[in-house]
């Protein structure tokens, strides 16, 4: 086993014991990067000086005895996530050369705690995109074959972790981001509660819908990420006051008696029989631990998608209003007068599916067409809720794929954004409904491609996830595959 | 056809987005397909069904007025594409 094949308890395990340091441990993470990512393209930017330094100061912390669960463990962050004084441009040419003022909660608080940043992840432009192929800076591979797509929002995540590149990061989940690519990389992906971890200093996509969480080798860094960054922030008034329990007391491995809800409306015609097969045996592991199914209904699953591409354009079309070339960002050559400088400026810093999304927004919020478009799918979101709430009555948990295929190829769905919109199809709701949901590794297509599991839980319902998550985990092989890099 | 090659270009203008011809042109197929798929949310009759803009009900979140320290001129004006001493710079405004 390498350095760089650690999870965050097995090498803070062997920083405790003094039989590693933290500046071996990001010496191994960044000579792995320089071997690997030319082929990967997981990072936008490396910080091997940063890395060194924050590396040193963690040694000494630990040589204090002032130790953490993050202490000197290398992770690297979602270019989405400011940092300050490290270049953040959320993958986008407009902000090429930004350097943030200020941290991310998110990140300041792993900071505090003595984490080493070793860089900033590739991702889908303002993570619009199911793929990594609308990063300014080329696509991320799928590091378990270079054909494919990691997947997206967060592919750079995924992909980091899969690659082996940094022990954890952080990614956003607005429609599925954490969860998607984490299933195509064959990684755990946890996408909180809406309001359990700020999202300040996140650079804004959909507001309603964005969450922060992890992207990890297994379900106890999962839970050990999550504990580190959640809680109110006074600087994010939609994070939620409410206080932050030990996640890893959650992993009892324990499941009996837990009621587990099978939607109808996931288990459909479209779904590959590789990933309906790998749910088929998932089901037979919890039942064999004795958890309990019940079928369920969500009625409006269908309609998840249509309401999300109306909601998430609308507020990405006023939130990426800012980028008008007048405080940070790109401003074009020479410009006659400040329309011209809006309109060009914006022109040459935004990719296509951003241009994309925000005249979809733009429209849907227009004069004479807000009614039709953004209000209807306001009222379809109340339905989805509604459709989670009920169904929360009888269960615990519910268990569904996280996409209805394995990783599709590079360049398969660019030319159709609908059909690349339909393949979040399992992880929108979860969004619209604002509860949490979980994706692990629970199986492997013939092509050799990982397949995701997901469990959605209740509102604030972290605890129960992580703890279903893991005795699946306990029980089966699936986490402990490398990808063959 | 749900939305035409005009009505792009005049939320191009409202987006302030300058879009070259073969993208409106683009823009026009896709904007439309797009919107004849969402259009299956008029299936649901949502009558009396309040509109959801945030998850979590939440009221105004309110703090004491205070004055606490900010990120300051300097590290405000650094990422500016032009600035002039404590300014933003931008082109001429008032003719």
């Amino acid at each position: 086993m390498e350095i760089f094949d650690f999870t965050i308890h097995e090498l803070h395990d062997r920083l405790k014991k003094k039989e590693l340091s933290s500046v071996e441990a990001t010496r191994a993470m960044l000579a792995r990067i320089e071997a690997i990512d030319a082929t990967v393209n997981a990072f936008i930017t490396v910080t091997p000086e940063e890395a060194l330094a924050s590396a040193a100061e963690a040694d000494s912390r630990i040589a204090r005895g002032e130790m953490d669960l993050l202490t000197g463990i290398p992770i690297a962050l979602k270019d989405i996530f400011l940092t300050k004084g490290v270049r953040t441009t959320c993958a986008s040419r407009i902000l090429e050369n930004f350097v943030p003022p200020y941290d991310a909660t998110s990140w300041l608080k792993l900071k505090e705690r003595g984490a080493v940043l070793v860089g900033k992840l590739n991702q889908d432009e303002f993570a619009m995109g199911s793929s990594c192929e609308s990063s300014a800076f080329g696509p991320s591979r799928n590091p378990w074959n270079t054909e494919f797509t990691p997947g997206g929002s967060s592919g750079g995540s995924a992909a980091c972790i899969a690659a082996r590149q940094a022990i954890a990061t952080l990614g956003t989940d607005t429609g599925g981001s954490i969860r998607q690519p984490a299933a195509h990389c064959g990684c755990v992906g946890l996408k909180p509660t809406y309001g359990r971890v700020s999202r300040y200093g996140v650079i804004a996509y959909a507001s309603s819908l964005d969450q922060v969480g992890p992207v990890t080798r297994d379900v106890r860094d999962a839970a050990i990420m999550l504990g580190a960054i959640a809680g109110h922030d006074p600087m994010d008034s939609t994070s939620v006051n409410r206080p932050v329990p030990d996640y890893t007391r959650s992993l009892t491995g324990e499941v009996k008696g837990l009621k587990v809800g099978l939607p109808k409306e996931y288990f459909i015609d479209g779904l590959d029989p590789e990933v309906q097969q790998a749910m088929e045996l998932a089901i037979e592991t919890y039942r064999g631990m004795g958890a309990e199914f019940v079928e369920i209904s969500l009625p409006h699953t269908d309609y998840a998608v249509a309401c999300y591409y109306l909601i998430a354009t609308a507020e990405a079309s006023s939130n990426l209003a800012r980028y008008d070339g007048v405080r940070f960002g790109h401003r074009c050559q020479d410009p006659q007068g400040l329309l011209e400088m809006y309109r060009r400026s914006r022109a040459e810093g935004f990719g296509t599916e951003v241009k994309r999304r925000i005249m979809l927004g733009t429209y849907a919020l227009s004069s004479g067409y807000y009614d039709a478009y953004y209000l209807k799918a306001q009222k379809v979101r109340t339905l989805i809720m509604q459709d989670f709430l009920k169904a929360f009555e009888s269960v615990d948990v519910i268990l569904t794929p996280v996409t209805p295929t394995p990783a599709f190829r590079l360049g398969e769905k660019c030319n159709d954004p609908l059909q690349m919109y339909l393949s979040d199809i399992f992880t929108i709701p979860t969004n619209l409904a604002g509860t949490c949901g979980i994706s692990v590794p629970a199986g492997m297509s013939s092509d050799g491609l990982p397949i995701g599991l997901q469990l959605i839980g209740r509102p604030f319902g972290e605890e129960e996830i992580i703890r279903a998550a893991h005795a699946f985990e306990q029980a089966t092989t699936w986490h402990q595959q490398k990808a063959p890099l | 056809m749900k939305i035409t090659r005009q009505q792009v270009e005049n939320v191009a203008v409202l987006a302030r987005l300058e879009l070259t011809d073969a993208e409106t042109e683009m823009f026009t197929g896709q904007m439309d397909a797009i919107l004849a798929y969402v259009d299956k949310l008029n299936e649901l009759d949502t009558t009396g069904i309040v509109p959801t803009s945030h998850a979590v009900p939440m009221e105004n979140a309110f703090r004491s007025d205070e004055v606490r320290p900010s990120i300051g001129t300097e590290s405000a004006l650094a990422n500016a594409p032009g600035r002039v001493e404590g300014f933003f710079r931008v082109p001429k405004v008032i003719e």
